[in-house]
This record gives C-alpha cells, sequence and structure tokens, in this order.
C-alpha cells in the first residue's frame, strides 16, 4: 500500500502548474556533493507477510535472560493496571493538546503528574515533562545560567559522577552557547564527590554545581555539604535525581540548609518498561522564584468566568510559539504517554509503595554484593553507601566475564571501562525489587563458575 | 488615543525617558505599550549598578499575552529599580508614568536624550502603527 497518497498523474499536473519538469528538477540548486545520494545499504521492501515472518523470526531470537543492568534505566515490576489504562483510546492521543483547554481531562493528569513530582522532589513548580533525564539535565543547565542573576560566569561544575551519557548530552547541548563545563573529579575509593575538589573554586564565580543522587555509580552523595558550599557562594544547585531512590532518601528540597534550587531526572524506574533505550521521560522541577525561568509546558488550576475549577496551560509567555527566538527554551511539548503511565504508576503505588519499591531493592542490591564479593576474584570497588547499584571489580577481562554470564542467561551489568577506564576491569551492578534470592544466588553460582 | 505626556522623551520601542532634576533619567513603558501588552504579570528589571549601553536589553514585562523585552533609551548606569513592580506589576497598567516607572539611571552623557523623540515624534509612530 502506498503511503504517498499522489498518483504520478498527480505530480504531473503540480510540476506543470509550477512550470518544471520533474521533482529532481526541484533540488537541482543543491551541490551535488551535498545531496545525500541513494541509501544503498537499505534493502529492498518486502511485503507485509514477508516482513511479519521475518521480525517474528527475529522477535524469537530476543532473550531477555536475568537482568543486572542498571545504568540509568532501571527494571522495576509495574503493575498491570498501569498500561491497561494508559493504552485507553482517550490516554493514547494524550500529546500537548493543541487546543489544550479543550482537553480538560489530559491537563488534569499532567497536572496531577506535576504535583506528584513536586512532592517527591520536594520543591514548588514542575513542568509537564522533557524528553529524558538527560536533555532535563541540559535544560536544567541552561535554566541555572539564565536564574542565576549573581553570577556573570556562565560556569558550571559537573562531577564526573554523573551519568557519562548525561555529560555527553549537556556538552552538545551548552558548548555553542558560551556555557563552561567543569567536570569535577571523583573520590576513587568512596566513589563519590569530595569536598576538596571543589575547594579551588571556592573565591570563584561559579553559576550551579550538579549533584547526582544517587551517583552513576549508585553511590551516595553528600549532598547536604555540597549544597551549602554551592549556596554560600551563591551557586545554584542542580540536583539529578533517580525518582525512586528519592522516595526514600531525602528529597532535593530539603537538601542542606536552603534546598536544591533545580531538581531533574529520568522518569523511566516509574511504571516505563526498559524498551531499547525508550521512549523514556525526563522530569523537572523548581523552587518557586525561577518558575518563569523554567522550559516546557506548565498545567495550572484555575477556574473559569463561572467559578468553576478546570486546567490551563500557564506561563506560557516565555515558550517559543510567543517569545520566538527568546524563548526560555525550544522544547515545546512533553512526553505525553509516559507521563500518564507515571502518574498512574504513582498512583497506585502511593508514597509508601513508592518507598517499599526503594527499600527492596536497597536490600536486594545488598544482598548481592554480599553474594558477590564473596567469590574469590571479586572485589567492592567504593567504600561508601549505596542504593539500588553498585561497583565490582574482577580479576580478570570484564568483557570475558560478561559474555560467559550471558551464555548462562545472566547480564550481569554495566561495564565500565570505556568510561571510566582508571576502575580497571569494573563492572556496574544491580539489584531492583523484581530480583528473588534465586535470582541472587543463580548470579554468584555463574560467576563461582567462571572466576 | 493613548495619553502621550509632552513632557517626555520616547523610543521606537515604546519606552519613555524623563530628566529628573539631579541629572538623573526615570524609564517605563508607554502608556500606548501597556495597552498592547493587556494585563502585566511580572516585571524583569536590570540590576542596580549595571552599566547598560543604549538600546540594549534591560528587562522584560510579561502579560498574560505576551513577554517583551525593554530597552534602555540611553547609555548609562542603573541607580534605582521600581521594587514594588515585584508585588504590584499591574501599577504599569494603571500607571505607567507614575507609580508603573521601571528604573533611573545615571546617564553617560545627557546630551544623548536628544537623539529620542519628543511627544510628536512619538504620536507619529503611534498613530502610523494603528494605522
Amino acid at each position: 500500500m502506498p503511503f504517498i497518497p499522489h498518483t504520478k498523474a498527480d505530480v504531473e499536473a503540480m510540476l506543470a502548474a509550477i512550470g518544471v519538469k520533474s521533482i529532481e528538477d526541484l533540488f537541482a540548486e543543491i551541490p551535488a556533493n551535498l545531496r545525500a545520494g541513494a541509501l544503498s545499504k537499505i534493502p529492498s521492501g518486502l511485503t507485509e507477510m514477508e516482513l511479519t515472518r521475518f521480525m517474528q523470526k527475529r522477535a524469537a531470537e530476543n532473550d531477555q535472560g536475568l537482568c543486572f543492568i542498571g545504568a540509568g534505566a532501571y527494571e522495576h515490576h509495574i503493575p498491570a493496571a498501569v498500561w491497561d489504562i494508559t493504552s485507553r483510546g482517550e490516554f493514547m492521543t494524550a500529546y500537548t493538546p493543541y487546543q489544550a483547554e479543550a482537553s480538560q481531562g489530559t491537563l488534569q493528569l499532567i497536572y496531577e503528574f506535576q504535583s506528584m513530582i513536586a512532592s517527591l522532589t520536594g520543591m514548588q513548580a514542575s513542568n509537564a515533562s522533557l524528553y529524558d533525564g538527560a536533555s532535563a539535565l541540559a535544560e536544567a543547565v541552561l535554566m541555572a545560567v539564565r536564574a542565576n542573576k549573581h553570577s556573570k560566569a556562565r560556569r558550571i561544575l559537573m562531577p564526573q559522577t554523573v551519568h557519562p551519557a548525561y555529560r555527553e548530552v549537556v556538552n552538545a547541548v551548552v558548548r555553542t552557547q558560551q556555557i563552561e563545563i567543569i567536570e569535577i573529579p571523583f573520590d576513587q575509593k568512596r566513589g563519590n564527590i569530595n569536598l576538596a575538589s571543589l575547594e579551588r573554586f571556592t573565591k570563584e564565580d561559579i553559576t550551579a554545581l550538579v549533584i547526582p543522587q544517587p551517583n552513576f555509580f549508585g553511590v551516595l552523595e553528600e549532598v547536604d555539604v555540597l549544597t551549602d558550599w554551592a549556596q554560600q557562594k551563591n551557586a545554584l544547585v542542580i540536583a539529578v535525581v533517580n525518582p525512586t531512590a528519592i522516595a526514600l532518601l531525602k528529597e532535593p528540597g530539603q537538601w542542606g540548609k536552603q534546598g536544591a534550587d533545580i531538581v531533574c531526572g529520568e522518569g523511566q524506574p516509574l511504571g516505563v518498561p526498559l524498551a531499547s533505550g525508550g521512549p523514556y521521560f525526563g522530569f523537572l522541577t523548581c523552587k518557586q522564584e525561577y518558575v518563569r525561568q523554567m522550559p516546557g509546558r506548565i498545567v495550572g488550576r484555575t477556574v473559569d468566568l463561572e467559578g468553576k475549577p478546570g486546567f490551563a496551560l500557564t506561563l506560557q509567555a516565555r515558550e517559543q510559539h510567543i517569545r520566538r527566538s527568546k524563548a526560555t527554551s525550544n522544547i515545546c511539548t512533553n512526553q505525553g504517554l509516559l507521563v500518564t503511565a507515571a502518574t498512574i504508576y504513582m498512583s497506585l503505588l502511593g508514597p509508601e509503595g513508592l518507598r517499599r519499591v526503594a527499600a527492596a531493592s536497597h536490600a536486594n542490591t545488598r544482598t548481592l554484593i554480599e553474594k558477590l564479593t564473596a567469590v574469590k576474584g571479586v572485589e567492592l570497588v567504593f567504600d561508601q553507601p549505596c542504593f539500588h547499584e553498585t561497583v565490582i571489580r574482577f580479576n580478570k577481562p570484564v568483557h570475558e566475564v560478561l559474555t560467559a554470564l550471558d551464555k548462562a542467561g545472566i547480564q550481569g551489568g554495566y561495564a565500565l571501562n570505556n568510561d571510566y577506564p582508571e576502575l580497571g576491569e569494573a563492572l556496574l551492578v544491580c539489584a531492583t525489587e523484581t530480583k528473588h534470592q534465586d535470582d541472587l544466588t543463580a548470579y554468584q553460582q555463574q560467576l563461582q563458575k567462571i572466576l | 488615543m493613548s495619553n502621550i505626556p509632552s513632557e517626555l522623551k520616547y523610543t521606537a520601542s515604546h519606552e519613555w525617558a524623563r530628566l529628573e532634576e539631579d541629572g538623573t533619567v526615570t524609564v517605563g513603558i508607554t502608556d500606548h505599550a501597556q495597552g498592547l501588552l493587556g494585563d502585566v504579570v511580572f516585571v524583569e528589571l536590570p540590576e542596580v549598578d549595571a552599566e547598560i549601553e543604549a538600546e540594549a536589553e534591560a528587562g522584560v514585562v510579561e502579560s498574560v499575552k505576551a513577554a517583551s523585552d525593554i530597552y534602555i533609551p540611553i547609555s548609562g548606569t542603573v541607580i534605582a529599580v521600581n521594587e514594588d513592580l515585584a508585588d504590584k506589576p499591574e501599577l504599569i497598567n494603571s500607571d505607567p508614568y507614575g507609580a508603573g516607572w521601571m528604573f533611573k539611571i545615571q546617564p553617560l552623557d545627557e546630551e544623548d536624550l536628544n537623539e529620542l523623540m519628543d511627544a510628536e515624534g512619538y504620536t507619529e509612530q503611534v498613530v502610523s502603527e494603528e494605522h
């Protein structure tokens, strides 16, 4: 079935109307060396029947195995009701609506989402979500530069304990905007940021400090000390947090004496399945005083002319359809469907349920660490407390170990030797609440065989 | 027709400037501008002590329907901002030439005011914009 509706006759009629011989002539002014040319590696088409057979064969090769990989995306139990409700027709089309106020249901859902995320992070305002955790951090950095009136330097302190992919995205977004990202090394023994490594900046103009909690290694940062250090010198604090973890840990709004200024993170753990890296969604919350610098959509609750409650997009004067090139960002949308799932997930679990998920994940990870470090040839790399992930090191190449584990149906973790070669044959391992004691024991036994 | 006081100076971007007896210059937006913007809900003002060159951005006025930059009419140093606007941005609507003033500058050169439009010139601009 052709998806381009124009027949050959239609195309010829249109070309004749504008006096052009062929479609190719429309592109004639583009130099040949700039043209992409034919896509030589794309095979010719298949029929629907052929394609179905092909994809079924491919799908059968998928082997989910026992997953101990975290590194920014986490396998959590998702109650069946979450996607059952999310998949309803009314929600499936949940994009930020164009005639927004005609879609009161969608707006209410986003409003509830904002309220929940604001409460979870301990902040006053939330937007309607962003693309993912990494883009949320990039937007948080841009927001901090706009919001911090005390700082002229446009310099951001970025610990190397922040997810490497997030740091890459931030660099890609801000490097052409005269913003300097200064990477802060971590303590090789503790696995988190050492206040001493910040001291050389004490007298310098710093716009914001990014604080991950937990950090990429699963290790907890000393958030109170770091927050106070930054705010004492008029730098803003950007928290990048795991939403499950902060159900149990101190919320960023309570960090230090004044609380974090901007909070962002990856929303995937809240009801979004692992699916080859996405789609996920990012969240972004802040103190009330910075709400006008917040990018993206914001839904507010209001009353209509008759005094009846309703929901409306608010603070739109900052957005690009009104403020054009001076908008707070080019984000003009949100991740509606995933936010729907997350809102239902949070509603079903409630604060207590989310705390129990966090506590069970932490307990499983501690058990896993005990079991794995009991194996000869495995050592724990960092000595500080962790949440549901940690780093272990092997006495043989990590990729060999992972390949052997994979053959036994175990996805052992995320190898760190590309991102952090200084850590040696290191592996980031994660155990969420989905893991049974038998799973942890299976991992231990396989590892014992391999080493 | 909006109110355009004869004793003030004007910019094409709808700011007014008033030379005070002490040599400072008070700046705000015109009655015409506030009328176009509608209900003002938020005002972002420059920092005191900021040195700003003529025609550079000095703040933002946000109404329910738009956010517009405020440009500084002549080069100078900001010496005061209207703190009342933080809580009562609607003063810009109700009294644009009085309680709705935005900031005061110490001009680099008072003579620069002569570069601006007088009330007659600004009236012509407003009239032509309306037609």
